[in-house]
């Protein structure tokens, strides 16, 4: 198409177009990296100042004893020490990785077989329907959501238990015991994100021809045979996805153990980034605080790093 | 395979949606219900509230707990707030998203990988790791307890830069060529050839940030202290108190009322929205 074009638009003399063409090009060259620089500025200096100078800063100040009023002490790796040797620390990264598990096997577990539902034949309008029902809470704000659950979950007044008595279930302590705190917050964190992982294997299942399960059908596979041995590895690039950005979201979870519990009872609910937080605005133990992060951080690196690892074993790409 | 069996087998098959189309609707109303019981209850009388079975339609539906929240916080100040934030992080985020996004996919300059590369591995880099050494960047400027410190950290957005460089590198490269064999620069290249296509992508980028922001909690938390520059998020938990002895209905009036641009958002924009969180899984 271009090919044709060209000569229509090239009415000036060979000689003029050699003579004027080399400087032109090389103003326009200028012309395109000032652009560029411009366009590009407000996001490197924006990612630089924001996040590029926060990293070194907090491996910085993790080798440091700051509380902002007085100068900060060199400290070696005394808060990495402090640290490991500070229980509620301790207890909040086992608490973090427990609730990761729980919350990204229950969260993958349920938008998978949702999206399977949905993905099988039925009204298109049906299907929309119970497409925005469970996308619908992602919109939500988290804190605002917590606070609706805290009422919910009361053990003397919340609806939870209230429809648990109807089937003969005896009230259950959701927020003042340690099992049912930690129940709670992995429900209220589920109940919230599983939209996004069901969104993601919508997709996904969209992707897979059609072609395939008919194929399928016809060596007689059925129902559950079926997922277990076509779909699921097919799908498996996406559950790969889901799971690790599941596993990234959960290690960061704070909105819903800050508003529901604030961490209790005793500690049992206290997350990583919860202790970020107090150790830092309200202990203003800052270098502390940082280690933590630098800790947390290489927490995700490697969970992600074991993840793609053990992917090689179990994602197919067509 | 005999004929009978592979009947057998549909007919089997075609029993099943019935049984999946209540199995999806009970899990619907899970979904929706504590959304239901929010709205219903912040139509009932504070004496009601606590109503067990919850009913759905309110036995003396009243707007008293609206006019309660408006009386015990200040929810206009606090929705001016969260509107002029999610509002300016938008439209900003649009921008340099637009901008950037632009550069890297059509524009020829020094070292495009590596900038590019920097941009992509600050996506995997939490906010809440950051987030010591951010606020006091944010102090050493005088923005903390300030909405412009909420505002400005949050331009850049290197989810946003990528999926405008995407979007830019989907759009056919002749268009480009044809303007600048008519004379066209490199700013009117842009300006009048790929920036009016580039208005569904921005949409992705804006309602992206518009669900984030309006729901954020973590970093209001942390910078804003004084009760002025409370976000809604914010003043909702402080309203409910750590020990939950706010009034139920009036707390969820509240909620109601910072669900609305929400749902807004929601019913307008969810294409965009079901496009943006899907891709933001799938790149991130």
């Amino acid at each position: 198409m271009t090919n044709t074009r060209i000569p229509a638009v090239r009415p000036a003399p060979a000689a003029a177009r050699t003579a004027v063409a080399p400087a032109r090009r090389g103003g326009r060259e200028r012309g395109t990296r000032l652009l560029a620089s411009l366009f590009l500025a407000p996001t490197i200096v924006g990612i630089v100042v924001f996040t590029v100078v926060p990293i070194a800063g907090s491996v910085v100040l993790s080798l440091f004893h700051w509380n902002v009023i007085d100068d900060p002490r060199w400290s070696g790796l005394a808060n990495y020490r402090e640290t490991f040797g500070d229980s509620t620390v301790l207890v909040s990264f086992r608490n973090t990785l427990v609730f990761m598990v729980l919350a990204v096997a229950l969260q993958l577990l349920i938008a998978l077989a949702l999206a399977l539902a949905v993905n099988g034949r039925m009204p298109v309008w049906l299907r929309s329907v119970f497409r925005s029902a469970f996308f619908f809470p992602l919109v939500l704000s988290a804190a605002s959501v917590s606070v609706v659950m805290k009422y919910l979950f009361n053990q003397d007044f919340g609806v939870v238990n209230w429809l648990l008595g109807l089937v003969g279930i005896s009230p259950v302590p959701w927020l003042t015991s340690e099992h049912g705190a930690m129940a709670t917050v992995v429900l209220v964190y589920v109940w919230q994100q599983f939209g996004f992982s069901f969104l993601l294997f919508v997709g996904g299942l969209n992707n897979i021809p059609k072609e395939v399960h008919e194929a399928a059908s016809l060596d007689g596979a059925t129902g559950l045979r079926k997922h277990l041995h076509v779909t699921l590895p097919l799908l498996s690039p996406t559950l790969l996805v889901a799971s690790v950005v599941g596993v990234i979201n959960a290690l960061q979870v704070f909105e819903q153990p800050y508003v529901l519990t604030d961490g209790g009872p005793g500690d049992s609910t206290r997350t990583v980034v919860m202790v970020i937080y107090e150790t830092a605005f309200e202990q203003l133990r800052f270098g502390t605080a940082s280690a933590v992060g630098v800790l947390l951080f290489v927490l995700i690196m490697a969970v992600t790093a074991l993840q793609f690892r053990l992917s090689r074993r179990f994602v197919h790409y067509q | 395979m005999s004929q009978a069996t592979l009947t057998s087998r549909r007919v089997r098959y075609s029993l099943a949606p019935w049984a999946r189309a209540a199995v999806l609707a009970v899990c619907a109303l899970l979904t929706l219900g504590p959304v239901v019981w929010t709205v219903s209850t912040s139509l009932r009388t504070p004496a009601e509230s606590f109503d067990l079975p919850p009913t759905i339609v309110p036995a003396h539906p009243t707007t008293e707990a609206y006019r309660g929240v408006i009386d015990q916080i200040d929810v206009w100040l606090l929705a001016l707030n969260s509107t002029l934030v999610t509002a300016l992080i938008a439209v900003g985020q649009m921008i340099t998203a637009g901008l950037a996004g632009y550069a890297f996919a059509r524009l020829e300059f020094r070292f495009k990988k590596p900038l590019f590369g920097l941009v992509l591995a600050t996506m995997m880099v939490p906010l809440q790791v950051t987030i010591v050494p951010v606020f006091l960047v944010l102090k050493s400027m005088g923005l903390t307890d300030t909405l412009l410190g909420l505002i400005v950290p949050a331009f850049p957005t290197a989810f946003g830069t990528f999926l405008m460089r995407q979007y830019f590198l989907g759009m056919p490269r002749d268009l480009g060529e044809a303007a600048m064999l008519d004379g066209a620069g490199p700013w009117r290249i842009f300006r009048s050839v790929y920036a009016p296509l580039a208005a569904p992508g921005l949409a992705i980028v804006g309602v992206l940030a518009f669900n984030y922001h309006w729901n954020e909690f973590f970093r209001p938390l942390i910078l804003e202290t004084s009760g002025q520059n409370y976000t809604l998020p914010l003043g909702l938990v402080s309203l409910q108190g750590n020990l939950g002895t706010g009034s139920v209905s009036v707390v969820l009036a509240g909620v109601v009322l910072s669900m609305l641009p929400a749902v807004a958002v929601f019913v307008v924009g969810q294409r965009p929205l079901r496009e943006g969180i899907t891709s933001a899984g799938v790149n991130r």
